[in-house]
Order: structure tokens, then sequence, then C-alpha cells
């Protein structure tokens, strides 16, 4: 490992940036389109399923229109800067994800065995 | 100019490269990325600020519910506009990117458009809540409303300066690196923008009317 | 003029706002205002004001500003230690009858400032301080990714300690501890000007903190030299961007809590109220979603500076470097599970305590294993007991025993009993100045030479260590025994007598260490006047392994000549051990950012705000804030931010570097 003047990764400096693709945005606009009708009708038709079926389905509905707008406006893939991007962005997610849900989960356990208040009323332990 | 020196096993080894190229600042550099773990951690504000109304969301103090406050039809009026002026901001970009200033201008200024009227109508649902005696003193869940919805209009208002200035400086400089480089931003900072209202129009409107 | 006038120009600033009638604050005062008119005299005696504006204050050059940080912080040191000073010395006489030289909402004030200072401006500026100006140097940059940013990071830190400090004398500081917590942190219970001070001015720098952190993390990822792939990277740098990484993850959680409280403040919402539906439990769980990691983000670059010095002084590369590095990893996220273990009392039910508490205990694997590596690179090492080696040996001894306790408090039936009692301030501090504070110093012994181009004098260094080990026992082993006999924190007077020796004991601490922090000063002070002895010309004085040595100290304003290409995880070392010759020639000239006053005028609009919206002056906020914006837009107008060091220029200073090198050979 002592020669090494040719080395690649050297000289890789530099990222092309795809910002200016019009066929992902094409597309991602269509889909973006239909993702956010489809669940702005379910609920205002009130013509979907039981509330809890419906929320599954309008929660479902936003994470794939969210992972949408991040591949084809964002255009985030596992090329651009080098990977750090990507990582950076799912290491949001997790701590995104640590946040909303161990905030809601240790607030509703706590007001599970606390004595009721009223006005203050609060889901059932999950 | 390239330095070698002779190790112990008598092989070349390079200390120095040729510096044709300037390692630190060309091209985006490291502002595109820098600005995106800029965003991840303005998405963990509004993170904070979700897991805050989802824990006061049903928090209603005896006050007023989502259902009786919420007019989808006005949500999804402006869910339109801030949709479009994303997909308004994809028509510009294959224009920077070839650098023909008067239509990256032109999308530029529509897309502004968009956005003045998603605050416009934001800031006419906020003042109609609180005429009617649903402000954000109320209750928990209606602090928490105002406080998500409001901040997530705030940065809109933010990228309308942005946009303003943006505009203003295409006009002295063209399209000069510099300014491709902050138009990258811009429209990843407009997008993302449109990334959290998926979260607020489902999670704080629909959800809220039909749970 | 009448009253509505006078309210509308001061807000709800009035002569009773200035503390006349208290002795303490008055004399505290008048020293200081002389002190600061002597240094404002003397400065402008030797005409430096010019001097400092234009090489330090606008400068964008990472290694001046990471000495301003570090300026910073030991200036703050001082103050939050004569806070630790005046607690124990209440403490220890305040039994039974004797109230105590200090009134109680006095004495609240001081244990609040104590710890919010000691945190974000002590222990965040140093540790930000050292790595602005170690880690460009280690990866091979000229600078950081964001010179500007940079700059403005730091004043926006300053000014929330200036901001600190001014409630010193203007008004009064939060009575509420370090964390201000909910609801007695309500406009309802703490309705004076003490909260405001304390959440403008941690809103203030922790918009610096954010921003320097993104600098950070994107000058480790993109500037560094050619061949330094990331598991050549020295240690110190991961634990920098680990450290990094979780400020930019946790520090939005605080800056939101602390927005909703300022919300329930200014404006009267109800996020944690007992009201109409206020959660104040969730300013707990949010504060301590930053808060835990914080402790992190502190300990993480402590524990690259004991890898640097340890491989440095045990002359052999750091045992285990990928095993070190997958620990720093494996803490930074665990680190994010375990908020809740400081409110395992809370009331959550046993899953929710069991989860946090099994997290907890976790933590300690990966932290132990980085004990291990360390013990196992002085293993068979060819040691030199040097002053910053003195410092890794007290780490690793004192460290441990935080650790161990922290394991005690981990397991929630236990912490039902620590829980707000003195044993956890005692752990707190066995780790923070165990761990972080005795970094700090080693990582600024270690560096100083690199610094300003001559060492710390050493009797004076010793002075340092010694006051610092033995004082912290002494004060903290009784703290740590009457928690455990059930004495809660934030006590102002005991009636129990009979444990008046123990903190009696813990105040003659607590000079020890004064003696200490003095010892630290005058080895400054003595290196300085015998700098001409303790003169480092070779730039590598103590023989060291990374590349920050192989340039001259203090190295110039480029930093590297010409990037250094790197194939080994020692640079330096490999470079020496096969031969490597400086370039003679062939210099280009140097692109570097240029310097700008942007930063001190933001973060003097941003203070101004602070102090505006502190006081209900609602003319200077507006102003203020409007300022902020024009400033800021205005900067983006301004493209004329580069320039080039002359060819020629680069040549004349590498010479020059080269014969002071053959001299010294």
């Amino acid at each position: 490992m002592s020669t090494e003047p040719y080395d690649a990764a050297l000289h890789a400096h530099g990222d092309t940036h795809g910002h200016g693709s019009r066929l992902g945005y094409r597309v991602g606009s269509l889909l973006a389109i239909v993702l956010t009708v489809v669940p702005f009708w379910l609920v205002m038709s009130q013509s979907g399923p039981a509330p809890g079926w419906m929320a599954a389905v309008i929660f479902a509905l936003a994470v794939s229109q969210i992972a949408v707008h991040v591949i084809c406006f964002l255009h985030l893939d596992t090329r651009s800067e080098g990977g750090w991007t990507l990582l950076a962005f799912l290491f949001t997610a997790v701590i995104v994800v640590i946040t909303i849900g161990g905030s809601i989960w240790v607030m509703f356990h706590l007001n599970t065995n606390m004595m009721p208040m009223p006005g203050a009323h609060m889901g059932p332990v999950r | 100019m390239t330095e070698h020196a002779i190790d112990a096993r008598g092989a070349r080894t390079t200390w120095h490269l040729a510096e044709e190229e300037d390692h630190d600042h060309g091209g985006n550099g490291a502002t595109v990325l820098g600005f995106w773990i800029y965003l991840m951690s303005d998405a963990l504000i509004f993170a904070s600020l979700f897991a805050m109304f989802g824990v006061v969301s049903t928090s209603y103090a005896g006050g007023p519910v989502p259902r009786e406050i919420f007019d989808l039809k006005l949500v999804a009026l402006n869910t339109a506009f801030l949709l479009a002026s994303s997909i308004t901001f994809g028509e510009a970009m294959p224009h920077m990117e070839a650098g023909r200033v008067g239509p990256t201008r032109f999308w530029l200024a529509i897309t502004g458009l968009l956005g003045l009227a998603f605050v416009g109508v934001e800031l006419y649902e906020f003042s109609h809540l609180i005429a009617e005696g649903a402000g954000p003193q109320r209750s928990a869940f209606l602090s928490a409303f105002f406080t998500l919805v409001g901040t997530h209009g705030a940065h809109v208002t933010v990228g309308l300066i942005w946009i303003a200035a943006s505009l203003i400086q295409l006009g002295q400089h063209g399209l000069i690196q510099p300014m491709k480089r902050r138009l990258i931003c811009l429209s990843m900072f407009w997008h993302f923008l449109d990334i959290i209202w998926i979260g607020v129009f489902t999670f704080v409107y629909l959800y809220g009317v039909i749970r | 003029m009448s009253d509505s006038l006078l309210k509308s120009v001061f807000g709800r600033l009035t002569w009773e706002s200035f503390p006349f009638h208290e002795p303490i604050l008055l004399t505290t005062f008048i020293v200081v205002s002389l002190l600061g008119l002597g240094i404002v005299g003397a400065v402008t005696k030797y005409r430096l004001w010019g001097y400092l504006w234009g090489e330090w204050f606008t400068s964008v050059d990472h290694k001046k500003i990471g000495i301003m940080y570090i300026i910073l912080g030991i200036i703050m040191l001082l103050r939050g230690f004569s806070d630790a000073l005046m607690m124990r010395a209440q403490q220890a006489v305040a039994f039974g009858a004797n109230e105590g030289y200090l009134p109680a909402h006095h004495y609240d004030q001081i244990f609040t400032a104590h710890g919010t200072i000691m945190i974000f401006f002590v222990a965040i500026p140093l540790v930000v301080g050292i790595i602005n100006f170690v880690m460009p140097l280690q990866i091979g940059a000229r600078d950081v990714a964001f010179p500007f940013l940079n700059n403005l990071s730091f004043w926006l830190t300053a000014a929330g300690a200036v901001l600190v400090m001014i409630s010193l004398f203007v008004g009064e500081f939060a009575r509420t501890g370090w964390l201000s917590y909910a609801p007695l942190a309500e406009l309802a219970y703490s309705p004076d000007t003490g909260v405001d001070y304390y959440l403008w001015s941690l809103q203030i720098a922790g918009v610096g903190t954010t921003l320097s952190a993104i600098n950070m993390v994107a000058t480790i990822i993109k500037m560094r030299a050619p061949g330094m792939t990331m598991m050549k990277m020295p240690v110190f740098c991961w634990t920098a961007l680990c450290s990094n990484v979780l400020a930019i993850a946790i520090f939005p959680a605080l800056t939101a809590a602390f927005f909703l409280l300022m919300l329930d403040r200014y404006v009267g919402t109800n996020f944690f109220t007992n009201e109409l539906g206020g959660a104040p439990m969730m300013y707990w769980n949010m504060v301590w979603i930053w808060g835990h990691p914080e402790v992190y983000v502190l300990v993480l670059p402590a524990f690259g500076i004991y890898s640097e010095i340890t491989a440095t002084f045990s002359g052999k590369p750091l045992f285990g470097y990928s095993s070190m590095v997958y620990a720093t990893v494996v803490i930074t996220i665990l680190s994010y599970l375990v908020w809740l273990h400081h409110f395992f009392t809370m009331g959550a039910g046993p899953t929710v305590n069991s989860f946090f508490g099994i997290a907890t205990m976790v933590i300690s694997i990966p932290t132990g294993a980085k004990i291990f590596n360390w013990l196992f690179t002085m293993y068979k090492g060819d040691i030199r007991f040097e002053l910053p080696m003195w410092w890794v040996v007290a780490f690793m001894l004192t460290f441990t025993v935080g650790g161990m306790t922290g394991v005690l408090l981990a397991i929630p039936p236990a912490d039902f009993v620590f829980h707000n009692s003195l044993f956890l301030v005692a752990h707190f501090h066995n780790v923070i100045i165990g761990g972080v504070v005795f970094a700090l110093f080693a990582g600024m012994t270690y560096w100083f030479p690199k610094a300003f181009g001559f060492k710390l004098d050493e009797f004076w260094g010793k002075v340092a260590f010694w006051g610092w080990v033995i004082g912290y026992w002494i004060a903290w082993t009784p703290i740590y025994v009457v928690g455990l006999m059930g004495e809660p924190r934030r006590v102002h007077h005991f009636d129990d007598t009979s444990i008046q020796p123990y903190f009696v004991i813990a105040a003659i601490g607590a000079l020890i260490i004064l003696v200490g922090i003095l010892g630290f000063v005058m080895s400054i002070v003595m290196g300085f006047v015998k700098r001409k002895q303790l003169a480092d010309t070779t730039g590598d004085p103590w023989n060291g392994r990374t590349l920050e040595w192989s340039t001259s100290s203090p190295p110039p304003e480029y930093n590297f000549a010409i990037t250094p290409v790197v194939h080994d995880l020692d640079a330096w070392y490999d470079m020496k051990a096969r031969g490597y010759e400086r370039p003679k020639e062939g210099f280009r000239p140097i692109h570097m950012p240029r310097n700008t006053g942007s930063g001190v005028i933001l973060a003097g609009l941003a203070l101004a705000l602070g102090f505006g919206m502190v006081w209900y002056m609602w003319w200077l906020a507006a102003l203020s804030f409007a300022g902020l914006l024009v400033v800021a837009v205005g900067h983006t107008f301004n493209l004329k931010r580069d320039y080039f060091i002359p060819e020629d220029e680069v040549t004349r200073t590498e010479s020059e570097r080269r014969q002071l090198l053959a001299a010294g050979a």
C-alpha cells in the first residue's frame, strides 16, 4: 500500500446535481397531485372506511407522498454527495420517529397513571 | 507539480497533489450538503412541534374541537397553492441549469406569487379563528395548532423574502455560480416546506376531522 | 414625562430593577465595572481597537475563532465558579439558627446561573473552541466549510453570554434551576425578568451552537485532505463529527421547548401551564430529549482529546481504533434513547421506566470499551508523563467512579430514592468535571504550543492539576455521602446541624479547586513571561502523530501551503517515518475567505432584540428584529467574500519556516 499516485478517490471532487431533471419533476408532480387529492377526497366526501382504517390510509398516503417529494423534488438518491445526504436523511428520519413516537408514548403513559382530570381527555395506552 | 519521496521499501510516495483545482471552494463545495444538514435540523424543530401537537391534540379544555373549526375546503385550496408552487419551482430549475435568466426569473416569480397566496389564505384562516374565539390562548390544542401551522407559515414567509432577494440578485448578476448555488438551496428549502405541509394537512387537519 | 411614555420607552425597566439595595451585587458590579473600565482604557491607550477589530473580531480564521471561544469559556468559567464558591460558602454556614449570608431568592438565582453558565457558556464554548482550532488542522484543511458562519456562531454565543451577565446587574436572573422547568417557569409563578433573560440568552446562543455544529459536520465530510478516508481520520475528528451530529439532532428540541415556553410567557398560550389542557411534563420531556444527549455532545470530544493524548504520549498508535470509532457511533445513537431517566419519578408506568433504565445501562458498555482501549494503548507503550498525560490518568480514575454512580442512578427503583438528591448532583459533577473539564485542561495544555508557539509553564500547570484533582475529590465525596443520606439539592438552609461538617469539607474542596483555576491562569501568564525558554520552533513539541503537528506553531493563516496527501491513520507520524520532505517551491496563490463585520453586527442586533424582549421594550425589539432581517439579507448582496494570498508571500512564509526548522535542528 505504499504507492498510490493515481488513487481515483484522491481526484474525486465535486458532484453532479440532478436539480434540473424535467422528467423526474413531471412524474413527481403527477404522483404528488394524486396523493394529495385522494386523502382530501376520502375525508371530505366521508365515503371512506371507518375512522381507524381511514387514519391508517391517510397516514400511509402521506408517507408515500413524502417519499415522492424527497425522491423527485429533492433528488435524494444513494449517489448525491457521496451518499451523505441519504445518510443524513435516514438518521433524521430515525430521530423524528423517536422524538414524536417517544414523546407521545411517554406522555400517554404518564396520563394513564395519573388521576383523571376533567377536560384533559387522553387516549388509552398503546 | 507533484512531490515525491522514496520510502524504506524504495517505492515512490505522493505527499502532495498538484493544485490545479481548488479543493475547498470549487463547484458547490460544501454549501449544498451544509444546507441539507440545516434542513434536517429544521425538520427536527418541526418534529418537536408535531410531538407537542400530538401530545395535546385532544386537550380541548372544553373549547372548540377540530371538526367545528377546520374548513377543509380552505385547507384544500391552500394545499393546492403550495403544491402548485413546488411544481412551478420545478419548472424554473432546468432553465437555471441551462443559464436562461429570463425564464428562471419568470417561474421564480410565479412560485413567489403562489407562496404569497398561501400565506394570505393562512392569515385569513387565523384571523377568522381568532374572531370566532378559537385563538391560541383558548386551549392547549389550539396553542399547538397555531404554533405548528404558524411556524410553517413563518418559514414560507422567509422563503418569500429569499425569492424576492433572488429575483433582484438575478437581475444584478445573472446566473453566475454563486447564484446557481443559492437557487439550488432555495429550491431545496421550498420543497422541504411542502413536505412539512404534507405532515400538517394529514396529521392536523384531515386526521383532526376524522378522529 | 408621563408614566405611559416612560413605560413605552423603557418597558418594565425602572430604577428598582437595579440592585442598589443588595450589597453583594453592588460590590460585584463596582468591581466588574472598574475591571471593565481598566481593560477598555488599556485597549484605548495602546490603540488596540483597530487591531482587535481587524485581526480578531471580524476574523473568519478558524484558529482565531477557536481561541476566542476558549477565551469566552475561561472568562465565563471564572463567573460560574464564583457562583459555585458562593453556594458552597452559604451551605457551609447556613445551619440551624444561622440563615447564611445569602437571601433565598439570591441563592436560587446563583444555582440557576451556575448551571446555565457552566454548561452553555463554559463547557460548550471550550469544546467548540478546541474543535474549531484543532479539527481543520487535523484533517488538512485551510479553514472550515463556512468561515463567515463560524464567526457569526461565535458572536451569537458571546451575545448570549453577555445577556446572562447583564442580568446580574439589570434585573434578576431566573430562580428556576438550570433547565427552568415548567410550570414554575411560567409567567404565573415567575413573573419577573429572570426566566426571560434565561430563555433569550440561551435561544440566541443555541442558534450559534446549531450553526456551528452544521459547519463542523460539513467541514469534516467535505474538506478532508486527499487520501484521508473516514477510517483514516484522527479519533478526535470522529468524536467531533459524532458530537456535532448529535448537537444538530438535539438542539432543535431545546429550541422548540424554549420557543413554546416563550409563547406561553409572551402570548398566553397553554403548552406547559396547569390550565386549559397544558402539559407541563412535556416541557421536561422536550428539554431532556436535548439534555441527555448534550452530555455526550460534551463528553465525546473529551474522549477524542484523551485518545489523541494517550496515543501521542504512549508513542503507539491508538489501540483498537475501529472499535473506538464504532463505540463513538453507538453512543451517539444510544444517547438519544435514554432521556426519560431524568424523570423516572414523573409517574409513567413500569414499561416506560424499564425501557429507559435498560437503555441507560447499555450505554456503559461502549464507554467501558473506550476505557479499556486507552489502557491497552498505554500497555507496553513508551509512556512520557508530561502534563497532558497526567490529566488523562486522573480522568480514568475519576470518571470511572462517576460512571459507576451513573449506573446506580439508571435503576428506576433506586432512582426513586436518589432523585433530586445531592447524590445526583455529585454524580453529574463527577462525570462532567472528571470527564469533560479534565479533558479541556488536557487539551488546552496539549494544543497550547500549537496555538501560540510556546508551552504552558509546567510548575503552575502542575498546581492547576493537583488543585483540580484533589479539590474535586475533597469537594464532592462529602456531597455523595450526604446525598446518599437523602439530602435534597438546591437547598438554601439546613435544620440538621449534624451534617454541617460535610459541607464545610466540601467548601474547603471548592477552595482547593480555586487554587487549581488560578494555577491554570498563572501557567498561561508565566508561560507568556518565559515564552523564550518555552518556545516551540519545531511545530511538533510532543512528537505528535496527526497532521496539526506538521505545520508551524502557530500555523500560518492558510494552515497548509500545499495540501498534504494522507496515507495512514497517524498521518504525520507516517510522514516523519517515511522521510517526508517539506516542499521548497511550486507554491500557488492561496484562495482565502475575507474578514467581515457582519457577524458582530448580527449578534449585536440579536442581543438588542433579546434585551428589548426581556424588558418589554417593544420598539427596541421591533427595530432590532428589522435590523437583523436587513443586515442578513444585505449580507447576501455582498459577493466579494474572498481574496488570494499571493504566491511570493506564501513562498516567503514557507522559507522563513524552513530556516527556523534548520536553526532548531
